[in-house]
């Protein structure tokens, strides 16, 4: 991973800025690591209860 | 010598109304109408010039296609240079042009912002128990599919054929690392079935090679010709072919892969022999296939991976950079580029856990797998297909993609920003101060004019054929000198510029 470039910077304005300037003030690179089961705890917390229904209600006609 | 690759992605977002029967096309407007009625800056979009139907063959299909654009319909353009309207039945962000991948990045990411807002908004004056919700995604399930274009300026004199023969091959393979993920299979008329998972939400609706079509018999390389922009010099190329990304990673990867390859065609640097057979086959066959070893015939009869196609082309792209100083991004870029295009490759050809939080197929199967395994469920589970859609929802509760902890480019802050402000560095930064700070007066703006009405004269419009101009280092002090309209097209006249033209 390019470490030097691919960091979350929040600094303002976003662009048109050179990858040194974006590196000095950025945070931590991606400092979540994944832990798969913690997540999956949450999903089954926001998981529709009735997802059937969620399911079948989702239809997109008309694009492109 | 590339054509400088500036760069947009335009997105319709999937709507669900929960609550009450009205229709998709309302619901859109009501988003849209939200973000328009706040306090953010905002001008019509003018459409009477636009040639949808313009083929890059040279045929216009205008007599045989209804009316595509409904004048009724909500049509704006934002403070940040994008234009933001109902298209078909979504709400449509489309980005403004931008000089940078990383930029167009941004404005991408800007656009989930402004539709967040506009969803908020909207669910705070809808009654109780109604509301709105916002998924980037391109597919229902059902087999309705919508889309998630994205745009690149090339040279106007290389040979359409030519680039549609040699672009196909990356279309069919950058899936890899720029496919979304879907759980199920669809057809163009409905759904084949509900077990299963793919890497790409768009590869099951892709019928033909090459055509003008966008909602119906989808061919892998669209031959749309408005090129919104010098005619003479310059075509847009408008790809239909990707899916929506939630990942900015994946997003970063599918402009800056694609960008590099249309310099290599441009350049005579695409390594010819990596043709493939049977794309329309093969673009399915390679979304199929999770484990990626599916090979695929080769039009010299060889046999190919996607990894080993996508290989072949980075390492091509090396040498290109190798030996070319004007590739129409910058050095920078171009290395960022070719550095993460080459990495993500590696790990996939060793299932690298690390790529969990950069490609959003990989992130949804780590899910959907997840979610199968500890509850036991079977392969058509209703919750697996919800997991799907959750996945790409603008609700940061609702989120999947949010959960995962996906690497970020850009911070709130900095999408906030731009949601309001324009990019420094194409004409969109002329179309985004304007449009924040004179937007009574802006009659309409369109990507390649914008007509001000400055009360006691004809209406003026000021053209801007050239994207690479009307930038903040040209017009910035234009722009905050000028005390009116008025003004600002005197002072314009007194630049380096022919009377009204940026």
């Amino acid at each position: 991973m390019g470490e030097r470039v691919f960091k979350q910077h929040d600094k303002e304005p976003p662009s048109s800025q050179s990858s040194e300037e974006e590196s000095a003030g950025s945070k931590p690179d991606h400092a979540i690591r994944l832990d798969l089961d913690l997540i999956l705890d949450q999903i089954d917390d926001v998981l529709e209860e009735n997802a059937e229904e969620f399911v079948k209600s989702y239809v997109q006609k008309g694009g492109q | 010598m590339a054509t400088p690759k500036v760069c947009g992605i335009e997105t319709e977002y999937g709507i669900l109304l929960s609550g009450n029967d009205v229709d998709p096309i309302t619901a859109s407007s009501l988003i849209v109408s939200a973000y328009k009625d706040s306090s953010w800056a905002f001008a019509s979009f003018d459409v009477s010039h636009e040639r949808p139907a313009q083929d890059a063959r040279g045929v216009n299909l205008d007599d045989y296609l209804d009316p595509v654009i409904d004048s009724k319909m909500i049509n704006t353009v934002l403070a940040n240079g994008a234009r933001y309207y109902v298209d078909h039945a979504h709400p449509e962000y489309s980005s403004p042009e931008c000089a940078t991948v990383r930029d167009a990045v941004l404005f991408d990411v800007a656009g989930e912002h402004v539709l967040r807002e506009s969803m908020n908004k909207a669910n705070e004056r809808l009654p109780d128990g109604v509301r709105i919700d916002l998924f980037k995604n391109n597919s229902d399930g059902k087999g309705n599919s919508y889309g998630c274009h994205e745009n690149y300026l090339i040279n106007r004199a290389m040979p359409f054929a030519q680039i549609a023969a040699f672009i196909t091959t990356h279309f069919v393979t950058r899936q890899i690392f720029c496919g979304a993920g879907k759980v199920g299979h669809e057809s163009p008329t409905g759904v084949v079935d509900q077990a299963g998972y793919q890497i790409s939400q768009r590869a099951d609706f892709f019928e033909e090679l090459i055509g003008l079509e966008t909602t119906m018999k989808r061919p892998i390389v669209n031959t749309r010709d408005e090129p919104h922009c010098d005619p003479q010099k310059y075509r847009r190329l408008h790809v239909i072919v990707g899916d929506a990304n939630m990942s900015q990673y994946a997003t970063f990867l599918k402009l800056g892969t694609t960008s590099v390859v249309l310099s290599m065609i441009e350049d005579g640097a695409f390594p010819q022999h990596l043709l493939i057979a049977h794309p329309i086959d093969a673009i399915k066959r390679i979304s199929n296939d999770i484990k990626l070893h599916e090979q695929v015939l080769m039009a010299d009869g060889s046999r190919m991976s996607a990894i080993q196609i996508q290989m072949e082309l980075c390492a091509a792209a090396h040498a290109y950079a190798e030996t070319r100083d004007d590739t129409g991004l910058s050095t920078v870029e171009l290395h960022e580029i070719l550095r993460e295009w080459q990495d993500t490759l590696d790990k996939l050809s060793t299932h690298s856990d690390d790529l969990v939080s950069k490609i959003d197929w990989i992130a949804k199967l780590r899910i959907v797998e997840g979610t199968r395994r500890r509850h036991s469920i079977g392969d058509s589970d209703s919750r697996l297909k919800a997991i799907d859609l959750m996945y790409h929802s603008l609700d940061p509760k609702v989120c999947l993609a949010n959960k995962m902890g996906l690497l970020s480019l850009y911070g709130d802050v900095a999408i906030a920003h731009a949601a309001l402000h324009p990019p420094d560095t194409t004409r969109a930064y002329f179309r985004g101060r304007v449009v924040d700070k004179w937007p009574g007066n802006i009659v309409y703006a369109n990507w390649d004019s914008i007509v001000f009405d400055v009360g006691n004269r004809p209406l003026q419009k000021v053209d801007m054929d050239e994207p690479l101009k009307g930038t903040r280092i040209l017009t910035e002090s234009i722009i905050d000198a000028a005390s009116s309209v008025e003004d600002l097209l005197a002072r314009l006249g007194q630049q380096d510029f022919s009377s009204s033209t940026l």
